[in-house]
């Protein structure tokens, strides 16, 4: 079962002390979000925006409850970290760290699904609750409460695209970067089906982009009937050089497989409105809403 | 990282899996040499980092070491699909009775390595998955226990081996496995894998490493600095030096994004518009005014550059830096190519201001900004 966030999750930073660390806490704070302790090896005792810093996160939850955990943790040591806050039973586990090699990612998806963890990344913006709580790095000015549920592969798209959103009057709900590696814990039928039983979600913003097949599959999932309400989308990468990454490791054309149009034509066949600009997603959901 | 075909035998040799009898050389007198040490025939076979090498004729055979040298003269220093031949690898002709297809690869769905063998070797075998998938055993390894025997016993049996020839197979499953496991492999492949007097022999080999592991693997790390220029255009090359994400495209209009979905959109919009992109470049989500200014220039020095498209938006980086940048950049280089710039984010009004005095249009969204900087391309 996936598990998102609310005002109530109280959350965990690992690797608090260094820039993006220390600068998206503060962020974070501001936003509402409720982050209780901060954790980074052999930094016990200091304090980062107030936030007290353990050496580990079972040290840190010895005088803290806390639920959840992000990581800003370097590539090399990320996955460390990540599985530390899996076995204390942190849950969901956000990993904005990028570069994280892909066989480490692997090991720790499947440590993750054996505990029941929602791990949200590698290589995500993170999660946003609108008006509630960030555990991310979005800035928080583009959006505002509201009804639309955004899943994204990318970060500054997924900006684009909520800033979109609320220009046109509309707000967010839950917001999930997925992340940009080939390797991720959540997909697209992951983050539909917990909107399909969002009571706050009425219909969804899907980001893609080009490479592997998630959101052909999450076309399936919609034709097949497991999501019910109005999906509008964009699919970046159709000026895409096949064989090349272009920025992100998972967006990649191999062979003749992950084209944007592979993916477009998928989730037309499955009904959803598939917009030729990210500016009309959020014109087809102010259609649909309005 | 692509490795060539003679690098990815040596991984393989390490790890126990046969391959034929060979070497690499760069000059027609050292392919004489290697052919003369196999004393027979050889196949003469360049060294470029695509499949179909053979269809494209890459692939010679020859009986003698004075054929091997001929032939490799007439390799060495080709082009084939645009890329020169440098290498050829010199091995010993096999008498191949059968040719079968093993490969270890990352599957996004599962988030694991699957292992992909099939009876049909020897053709591309996303060909067979087209045209016959029943003809692919395909077993997803768990990432917390690996590949046991067992499962490459039976992946063996699947493709039809049974007996010794079935412990063969399994046995160079297991080795492939541990290849790409050892070597932070995004793909391994064996095809053919060849049926030659009882046993199997990787007469191919393809190792892709994923660049995000090359910390845990520094011999590589060396390696990789020189197959860069086997892989990238010469600007591409040079991109990769500043530590620019940057892919070279073949129009005239320049584009530079924060973030890879924006960039890539842009490109898109940009292409939608009419106009064709010279360029990808994707400054990271969080990019300081610093590296957009470096990324700029980089671009406005482009010779075929006839527009620039900027698209940033900044959640982190300040407006009025980023402008700061732009106008700075553009001073050094380029100053007559027409600048777009999209700009959306924290002191927004500072920063139009700026690149207003500079005479650089700011606008609105990038539909927008996209209709003008195919506008402006066209007319300069």
């Amino acid at each position: 079962m996936v598990r998102f966030i609310d005002a109530d999750t109280r959350v965990i930073v690992q690797g608090i002390t260094g820039t993006q660390g220390s600068f998206h806490t503060g962020l974070m704070l501001d936003y509402g979000t409720r982050v209780v302790a901060g954790v980074v090896p052999g930094r016990a005792g200091k304090e980062v925006e107030g936030v007290p810093v353990y050496d580990t996160v079972v040290d840190a939850m010895a005088e803290h409850e806390a639920d959840a955990s992000i990581v800003f943790v370097p590539a090399r040591s990320a996955v460390f970290a990540a599985k530390e806050a899996v076995s204390a039973g942190l849950d969901p586990v956000v990993v904005i760290t990028e570069h994280i090699p892909i066989r480490d990612s692997m090991e720790l998806v499947a440590l993750a699904r054996r505990k029941g963890t929602t791990i949200v990344g590698p290589n995500t913006p993170g999660l946003i609750k609108s008006g509630e709580s960030k555990m991310g790095i979005m800035p928080a000015q583009v959006f505002r409460e509201g009804s639309i549920g955004v899943v994204s592969r990318s970060g500054t798209l997924f900006y684009e695209i909520a800033a979109h959103i609320t220009r046109g009057g509309l707000g967010q709900s839950t917001c999930v970067g997925l992340g940009g590696d080939p390797v991720v814990g959540l997909d697209y039928v992951d983050v539909l089906s917990w909107f399909e039983e969002d009571p706050e979600t009425e219909a969804v913003a899907l980001i893609g982009e080009i490479g592997g097949d998630a959101e052909e599959r999450a076309a399936e999932f919609i034709e097949g009937g497991g999501f019910t309400k109005p999906v509008a989308a964009y699919i970046a990468g159709r000026a895409a050089v096949p064989g090349k990454r272009m920025g992100h490791a998972g967006a990649i054309i191999q062979g003749s497989a992950g084209t944007a149009q592979s993916k477009m034509e998928a989730l037309k066949n499955a009904g959803v409105k598939v917009g030729e600009r990210p500016g009309d997603v959020a014109r087809a959901l102010l259609d649909i809403l309005t | 990282m692509k490795l060539f075909e003679y690098e990815a035998k040596q991984f393989f040799r390490r790890h126990g899996i046969p391959t034929p009898r060979g070497g690499v050389a760069s000059t027609p007198d050292e392919a004489a040499r290697v052919a003369e040490e196999i004393g027979g025939p050889v196949a003469v076979k360049s060294q470029l980092l695509f499949g179909g090498r053979g269809k494209a004729g890459g692939i010679r055979f020859a009986d003698t070491p004075e054929e091997a040298a001929a032939v490799a003269r007439a390799l060495l220093g080709t082009t084939i699909r645009d890329l020169e031949v440098r290498n050829v690898l010199v091995e010993e002709k096999l008498a191949i009775e059968d040719e079968i297809y093993a490969g270890v690869a990352v599957d996004r769905r599962s988030r694991s390595y699957v292992v992909l063998a099939s009876s049909e070797g020897g053709v591309n075998i996303e060909e067979v998955a087209a045209r016959a998938p029943e003809k692919i055993v395909r077993h997803v390894v768990d990432p917390l226990s690996g590949l046991s025997e067992a499962e490459a016993r039976s992946i063996a049996e699947g493709v039809g081996y049974s007996g010794r020839d079935a412990e063969g197979l399994s046995d160079v499953l297991l080795r492939l496995y541990r290849v790409a496991y050892e070597t932070d492999a995004e793909l391994t492949e064996i095809n053919p894998l060849a049926y030659v007097a009882g046993g199997f022999v990787a007469a191919d080999a393809r190792l892709n490493i994923d660049d995000n592991a090359l910390f845990r693997h520094p011999e590589l790390a060396e390696r990789s600095r020189e197959a860069e220029g086997a892989e990238l255009t010469p600007r591409e090359l040079k991109a990769r030096r500043l530590g620019l994400t940057y892919v070279e495209l073949d129009g005239d209009i320049g584009i530079i994004g924060n973030g890879a979905g924006l960039t890539m959109a842009t490109l898109d919009t940009v292409t939608l518009q009419g106009g064709r992109p010279a360029n990808f470049l994707d400054l990271g989500g969080g990019a300081s005014a610093e590296s957009i200014a470096r990324g700029v220039e980089f671009v406005l020095s482009d010779p075929r550059m006839r527009a620039l498209f900027v698209n940033i938006l900044g959640g982190i980086t300040r407006c009025d830096e980023t402008a700061r940048g732009i106008v700075e950049a553009r001073g050094e280089t380029g100053a007559g190519i027409p600048i777009v710039v999209r700009l959306m984010g924290t002191n927004e009004e500072e920063g139009r201001r700026l690149l207003a005095e500079a005479g650089i249009d700011t606008l609105d969204t990038m539909e927008e900004a996209a209709r003008t900087v195919v506008a402006q391309a066209e007319a300069s």
